[in-house]
């Protein structure tokens, strides 16, 4: 009787097992060849990198204090403006994609609405609506709008497709229209989630803002930007700890919401 | 009066075309204010019957009238208004969960209240008392603001009796009323139908799986097996034959006895 055991493997042809880590091996040698890595610039830019870690120690929001401010009120701004849009626009298309309410031809344009939106990441969306409306907070409205449209109306679609049949069945019994069977047997069952959706967006958003604004989309982000282009990494660095704060509030505020929404 | 004639229901599907139809050629009378109960095994087509009464399955072949008002073959508008006369009741409440027991209440009335007045919860005053009449009626005085999540199986059901009363229907369709409540509330239930029946000399075709409940509480009972009515009389013609014929094969001495009814409510 034998003694020892040891767990099949998971490619049992050895031949193939054997070639598959050969081949990994070879090909990441030659990758890493393409990379010309070059240690002296390394070494230069090892010294900056820590200027700008350094920075963190002592930031500064005094010397650019009424651009920063004006960034954040602009972000917020554009945050706001994007998702109350964004959300309105979603809603016509999450009732359109969710299968158990809609005819075929509507349930496939809504579906096609919400993976285009949510194909491109955000900060290729800003390149090109920077592009079409100019520097500055419109593309930036324009952008997160057109995220948040993919975003919450494919999570509301999923709700919408999860609700309890039964419940619309008997809406529909006592001969109620379809719209009142939308706002008495669908929207109960989706509401609470839908709102705490939309404040978790709201906080992506505000997230987000700070980003695209680095490709011209207005806001702190293109503040962020000037400061890092100006070498001014005590401002950066001030800027980046108000954003920091700022995403851990909102976000503390929308799990309280969402909790209270239960 | 409801009268279904030809009622035939094939659902498609994969195997559609080989499988035998859910109904098949289905001819009942329900006069008014009787009570009928619908008995058979799982899959008979009870469910498929009674949602075809009402077109929330839509009936392959056949005719369906409710007081001379056809249901069949109309438009949405006409479905709309025939629907409105049909009361129905679910095995599960199928209550708006996060909806107040007033809200449950008065969807009854959507049918007969525009889409404005019925997104703002402004009913008319006839409605409203008429909810405040029948919650009162079914035990239920006091209830109004509680969310129907927060009640008890037996009262969630009290709910959706009133939910179909208020619709002043002329026939309630009642879908396996009993099925998710202990015994004793189910008693209470039938008791409760039976009785609202009654008051307001309403029909109702009640599909139950509890025989003896059915023929402590319902004059007429009708079989059903494989889309098929096999019986159709008063409860005390059901022998142990009749329901094999209705069920297959099995003891059924231990079922037909007379179950003695408990009287503490």
């Amino acid at each position: 009787m034998s003694e020892t055991w040891s767990p099949p493997p998971a490619i049992r042809n050895p031949w193939l097992r054997y070639g598959l880590y050969l081949g990994a091996a070879v090909y990441l040698s030659l990758a890493l060849g393409t990379l010309h890595l070059n240690w002296a610039r390394l070494a230069e830019g090892l010294d900056r990198g820590w200027a700008f870690v350094s920075a963190f120690g002592h930031p500064d929001i005094s010397k650019h204090w009424r651009e920063i401010w004006e960034g954040f009120v602009e972000s917020l701004t554009m945050t706001v403006v994007a998702t109350a849009l964004g959300i309105l626009i979603s809603l016509p298309v999450g009732l359109g994609a969710a299968r158990n309410l809609a005819p075929m031809p509507l349930y496939l344009l809504c579906r096609g609405i919400v993976a285009i939106s949510r194909t491109f990441p955000e900060i290729i969306v800003a390149i090109l609506f920077v592009k079409m409306f100019g520097f500055g907070p419109l593309a930036g409205v324009a952008t997160l709008a057109f995220a948040t449209i993919g975003f919450m109306a494919k999570l509301l679609a999923e709700d919408i497709e999860d609700i309890d049949p039964r419940q619309v069945e008997a809406i529909r019994a006592t001969g109620a229209g379809p719209f009142q069977v939308l706002n008495y047997a669908v929207q109960p069952q989706v509401m609470a989630r839908f709102i705490g959706l939309s404040v978790y967006r709201l906080d992506i958003n505000f997230r987000e803002s700070a980003v695209i604004g680095i490709v011209g989309a207005g806001g702190i982000g293109a503040t962020l930007n000037t400061s890092f282009e100006r070498y001014e990494f005590d401002t950066a660095a001030a800027i980046l700890l108000t954003i920091i704060g700022i995403v851990m509030a909102t976000e503390y505020f929308s799990s309280v919401v969402r909790e209270r929404l239960r | 009066m409801l009268s279904i004639a030809g009622l035939t229901k094939r659902y498609s599907g994969k195997h559609a075309a080989q499988s035998e139809p859910a109904l098949s050629g289905v001819d009942l009378i329900v006069p008014k204010g009787q009570l009928m109960a619908l008995i058979g095994p799982s899959g008979a087509g009870k469910s498929t019957l009674i949602r075809c009464v009402n077109r929330l399955v839509e009936p392959t072949m056949g005719r369906i009238v409710l007081d001379g008002q056809e249901v069949t073959g109309t438009g949405r508008t006409v479905l709309r208004h025939a629907r409105r006369r049909m009361g129905m009741i679910f095995q599960e409440y199928a209550l708006i969960e996060r909806l107040t027991v007033m809200e449950n209440v008065l969807s009854g009335r959507l049918g007969y209240v525009g889409f404005f007045a019925s997104w703002s919860r402004r009913f008319p005053r006839a409605d409203i008392a008429e909810a405040f009449r029948l919650l009162d009626r079914v035990g239920l005085k006091g209830m109004e603001d509680k969310r129907a999540d927060e009640l008890s199986g037996g009262q969630r059901q009290r709910v959706g009796i009133c939910r179909a009363l208020i619709q002043n229907p002329a026939l309630l369709l009642v879908d396996e009323p009993t099925a998710s409540l202990d015994p004793k509330t189910s008693r209470q239930i039938m008791r409760l139908l039976v009785e609202l029946c009654a008051e307001r000399d309403l029909a109702a075709i009640v599909n139950i799986h509890d025989v003896a409940l059915a023929q402590m509480f319902v004059p007429r009972i009708v079989g059903l097996r494989a889309g098929r009515v096999v019986f159709d009389g008063p409860p005390d013609a059901l022998t142990p034959e009749t329901l094999t014929s209705i069920y297959g094969e099995e003891d059924w001495s231990a079922t037909i006895r007379p179950v003695e009814d408990d009287a503490d409510e």
